[in-house]
């Protein structure tokens, strides 16, 4: 589980968590049976991206497009998906 | 990144002296096929006036959403008996809630399940009462249930909804916790609430017959540890969530996370409520019928009345752990000493602490199984006396 993530693989949100934007909280937060965890403002975006399409390396890419004073924010993003797998967030 | 679990840390945009109601429990009728002993429903239920209108709870919804509420839980009684379920589902996923429905299946079909998902619900919680049809029957006051609940778990999997098992705990099946542990995992649940029956309404009238010894309660956590290591070591997602009863505890619970901060419940006739047992309260609480959410939640005197510390008496007004535990539960206060702002008797620093010891001094002894079952005519009595 602990293995590092490969920029080929697609990861996909799953199914027992929905992400939402919710404006009240002005967060985008992930929505589970009777519970909420709130997402900070960069694991909200990356995320987003999920969509059992892109790859990782898909999702690094329209990051850094979107934010190019980030420079190169890779590894960081790599971190917080294997993190999101730990959690059961995401599937590869 | 935090985890809420119902307790928002971040402040609203617009700084109010209190929280968001981010959890909204629908009990959308107080009828049920089932007689559970140990309902926190209203003794005085079939007392209790006209159901709301599908259109008044669709209103409910939309202002709950405005006011931040995410979470929505459909309840009751037995929330399969209303018959616009469908419409009130697809209404809250489109207002975007995450909606959960908390059921005992028994009402439920392949259909229903399919078409709930179809118009937008997120969560089925099935409870079950244990993990054999015996004690289950005993418990429901139903000889069918176990078999109708057993299918509809392994329909709501297979039509991919995320499963919560709920099993109520007491001293008649909390013995068979290691049988209702494996049970959750074959039938692939993805979280199980093994909670210890709280003595609320029906359960307190049923507390004596129910609440399990100390000793029971030790080995079932126990097991359950053990359960929790075993499949961690697997790499199992099943998360065991145990739930002890606050008789067992040296400081009261925070209840709700604190009065009016979180949660709202709407009843089947509109009552507006802190916590689905504050009707037993002597306070009047207001009804959707008359004022806006908003009124309600911010401004009405039931809502307001236990938030903050101005109403504690000694020994919780100088206690240096308010904050944490706000005096514990006011219905728990009010049903054992009488007085709904006294100190929660399960704090030992509590002067009517000794109350809980008699009741875990009775659980040590033997009990019958001579409950007093949640049904219109044992309610009836309420209503009446």
């Amino acid at each position: 589980m602990s293995e590092p993530l490969s920029p080929a693989q697609i990861p996909q949100m799953n199914p027992m968590f929905r992400l939402q934007w919710e404006q009240a909280q002005d967060c985008y937060v992930l929505l589970y049976p009777e519970g909420m965890v709130k997402l900070n403002g960069s694991a909200g975006e990356i995320l987003a991206l999920v969509d059992g399409q892109r790859d990782c390396e898909a999702i690094c890419s329209a990051l850094m497009e979107k934010f190019p004073d980030a420079g190169d924010i890779r590894a960081d993003i790599l971190e917080f998906l294997t993190q999101a797998q730990q959690q059961h967030w995401i599937t590869m | 990144m935090s985890a809420c679990h119902g307790n928002p840390q971040q402040p609203a945009a617009t700084v109010k002296p209190h929280g968001q109601p981010f959890w909204l429990l629908a009990e959308l009728t107080y009828k049920c096929p089932l007689q559970c002993p140990y309902c926190s429903n209203p003794l005085d239920f079939a007392g209790q006036g006209e159901e709301l209108s599908t259109e008044q709870w669709v209103e409910v919804f939309r202002q709950g959403r405005e006011l931040g509420a995410v979470q929505l839980g459909f309840s009751g009684g037995e929330p399969l008996v209303r018959q616009d379920l469908v419409t009130l589902i697809s209404e809250a996923r489109q207002l975007g809630y995450y909606s959960n429905l908390i059921t005992s299946g028994v009402g439920l079909n392949e259909r229903k399940i399919g078409e709930f998902r179809q118009a937008g619900l997120d969560h089925i919680q099935v409870s079950f009462q244990a993990a054999d049809d015996e004690v289950n029957a005993l418990l429901a006051g139903s000889k069918k249930a176990f078999a109708q609940k057993l299918a509809m778990a392994r329909e709501v999997k297979a039509q991919g909804y995320p499963m919560v098992l709920n099993f109520v705990t007491h001293r008649h099946n909390i013995d068979q916790i290691d049988r209702i542990i494996e049970l959750c995992i074959e039938l692939e649940a993805d979280y199980v609430e093994l909670a210890t029956c709280q003595y609320y309404g029906w359960g307190f009238e049923n507390r004596d017959t129910l609440m399990p010894s100390h000793a029971q309660l030790e080995r079932a956590e126990r097991i359950t540890n053990e359960y929790r290591d075993k499949l961690a070591a697997q790499g199992h997602p099943l998360k065991l969530i145990f739930v002890t009863p606050d008789y067992y505890e040296e400081r009261p619970k925070g209840c709700m996370n604190g009065w009016g901060q979180v949660f709202l419940t709407v009843t089947p006739d509109g009552t507006a409520l802190p916590c689905h047992s504050a009707r037993m309260l002597p306070i009047e609480f207001p009804n959707v019928r008359e004022h806006s959410l908003q009124h309600i939640w911010d401004e009405s005197f039931g809502f307001n009345h236990y938030r903050g510390y101005d109403w504690m008496q000694e020994p919780c007004a100088s206690c240096d752990e308010k904050e944490k535990d706000f005096g514990g539960c006011r219905c728990q206060a009010y049903m054992l000493t009488g007085d709904a702002n006294a100190t929660d008797p399960v704090c030992s620093k509590s002067p009517q602490h000794g109350k809980i010891l008699a009741a875990r001094q009775a659980a040590s002894e033997p009990a019958s199984t001579d409950f007093l079952y949640r049904n219109e005519r044992n309610s009836r009595v309420f209503f009446k006396g």
